[in-house]
């Protein structure tokens, strides 16, 4: 009995899980020591689904100004500091390349599938 | 080669000197020691990075310096790259703005060449991704050198001298628009600041005053300088208006059209700024005290943009005194330079 009650409750859990990151379009991707980190580690690609939003969070005491000129993305969150979030939502298919205009040597590649 | 430091012999020999530094203090009550944290950010990197199409040789530094310091690669035959970045003058001119073929004067002032290795674009507005690419726009450009590849691949050509150093540097790739600019790029890497007493300071030796001490403290905390002027070269290789008054000049807005690039330029390397006045991108201050001046007041707006880390500071007399203090000790000992005799017919 108790097995089943856990066990099921288990499988629900997962349920919402997998609902939860199939229709996600929510990550956070910060920005420290002049770097896109997500979960702790430094990244330089990512891939996401049509429609996914991404919340660019500065982490380091200076200023960050998140933008893209790419052909299927333009956008330029303007300059903000430590703490503060942006976020850009990506609704076309393709390479979109992140780039900060303070420190031109901050690149992310967003793979939008 | 001076530009290779070990960096655990340079981390030991600053670890000791910290303890040595704080022996002096008891015994000379002396300026005070750098901390574990400055040493990591400001130590000099192991090597002087460097592409692995174009890794340096004897004879490849060789040839870029002929290159570097020889007139003939300019249309009038007369204007060398040493013409505006002199090593007598820090590798720059000392003029607000450079003055180029037949005497026009530019828009922009001459950077120094110093530490270009360690930065992550060239020019300015950034607008060269490396220095090889850098290195042919100069001689080509009507307003600076007003050469002509062909005509300078000819010339040089034509001469014994060059054909081998060429032969022996490239073996086999001849005078080309790329092994020409490969040569004075790989000259340039070895154009790279040497230990000033800040560094020494860094390595425990006892060679800042006080209030060169002071000034570095002001750097990093209440004056906020490190905020773009970070690590080991002084830069955080970005671009930022800081509202210079007299600017006219969109800057990086040409190559990046983000509206926070308007007016907005590369940090320069603050290493040996005291030998390279006057200062900024179009040369409007004269002396270090202005530019600290400048800072204090915050900057100006230009194209309805400043960089936000901008803001007024509230320096004191003796504060600014200290900061230029800070900013001079950062000037290493001259590079012993030995002009080239270069090729004759
Ligand atoms: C007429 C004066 C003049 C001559 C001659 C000249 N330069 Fe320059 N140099 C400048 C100026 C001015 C700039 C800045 C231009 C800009 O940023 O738009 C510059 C920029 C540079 C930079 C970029 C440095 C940095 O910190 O971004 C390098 C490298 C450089 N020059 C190398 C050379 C080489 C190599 C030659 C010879 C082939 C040369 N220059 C000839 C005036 C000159
Ligand atoms: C917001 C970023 C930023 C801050 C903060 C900052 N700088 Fe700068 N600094 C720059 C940039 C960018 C330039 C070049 C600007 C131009 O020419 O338009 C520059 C130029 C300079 C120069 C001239 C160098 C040369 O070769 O012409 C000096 C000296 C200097 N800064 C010192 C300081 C000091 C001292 C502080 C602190 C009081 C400071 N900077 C704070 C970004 C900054
Ligand atoms: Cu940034």
């Amino acid at each position: 009995m108790f097995r089943t009650g856990y066990l099921s409750t288990g499988l629900m859990l997962m349920g919402i899980l997998v609902a939860a990151s199939a229709s996600a379009g929510e990550i956070t991707i910060g920005q420290k020591d002049k770097s896109f980190v997500m979960n702790g580690a430094k990244i330089e690609t990512v891939s996401i689904k049509v429609g996914d939003t991404i919340h660019f969070r500065n982490e380091d005491p200076w200023f960050h100004n998140i933008f893209s000129l790419s052909d299927i993305k333009t956008f330029d969150l303007g300059s903000y500091p430590k703490g503060q979030s942006k976020p850009a939502v990506f609704d076309k298919a393709g390479m979109v390349e992140v780039e900060c205009a303070i420190h031109p040597s901050m690149i992310l590649k967003v793979d939008v599938k | 080669m001076i530009t290779r430091v070990s960096r655990s012999k340079a981390l030991t020999t600053a670890l000791l000197g910290v303890t040595l530094g704080l022996m002096n203090c008891i015994t000379q009550a002396a300026t005070a020691t750098p901390s574990e944290d400055d040493i990591k950010t400001y130590l000099r990197p192991m090597e002087v990075p460097q592409p692995k199409s174009n890794l340096s040789t004897p004879e490849r530094v060789e040839l870029g310096k002929h290159l570097f310091f020889d007139p003939r690669l300019s249309g009038s035959g007369w204007i060398s790259c040493a013409t505006c970045h002199n090593p007598a003058l820090g590798w720059s001119d000392g003029l607000p703005t450079a003055i180029g073929h037949g005497m026009q004067v530019l828009g922009r002032s001459t950077p120094t060449i110093l530490n270009i290795a360690y930065q992550k674009s060239q020019f300015w507005d950034g607008r060269a991704a490396t220095m090889e690419e850098q290195a042919l726009g100069p001689i080509q450009a009507e307003p600076e050198m007003a050469g002509n590849m062909e005509n300078v691949i000819r010339d040089l050509s034509d001469l014994p001298m060059y054909r081998k150093m060429f032969d022996t540097a490239y073996p086999g790739q001849g005078i080309t628009n790329d092994t020409i600019a490969k040569a004075i790029a790989t000259f340039e890497r070895t154009v790279v600041s040497s230990d000033s007493p800040f560094d020494l300071w860094l390595k425990g030796q006892n060679t800042m005053s006080v209030a060169a001490v002071r000034g570095f403290d002001l750097f990093k905390g209440k004056a906020n300088c490190a905020a773009c002027h970070s690590g080991f070269n002084f830069t955080d290789n970005g671009f930022h208006n800081i509202g210079l008054p007299n600017n006219t000049d969109a800057g990086r807005f040409a190559i990046k059209p983000i509206k926070v690039m308007k007016g907005a330029f590369k940090t320069p390397t603050l290493r040996d700024a005291a030998l390279t006045p006057p200062y900024m991108h179009n040369g409007q201050y004269k002396s270090l005290e202005e530019v600290v001046d400048h800072y204090n007041n915050g900057g100006t707006p230009t194209f309805d943009n400043l960089d936000p880390n901008m803001k007024k500071l509230d320096l004191s007399k003796q504060e600014k005194k200290d900061l230029v203090e800070f900013l001079k000790s950062l000037t290493g000992s001259p590079l012993m330079i030995t002009y080239p005799q270069l090729p004759v017919k």
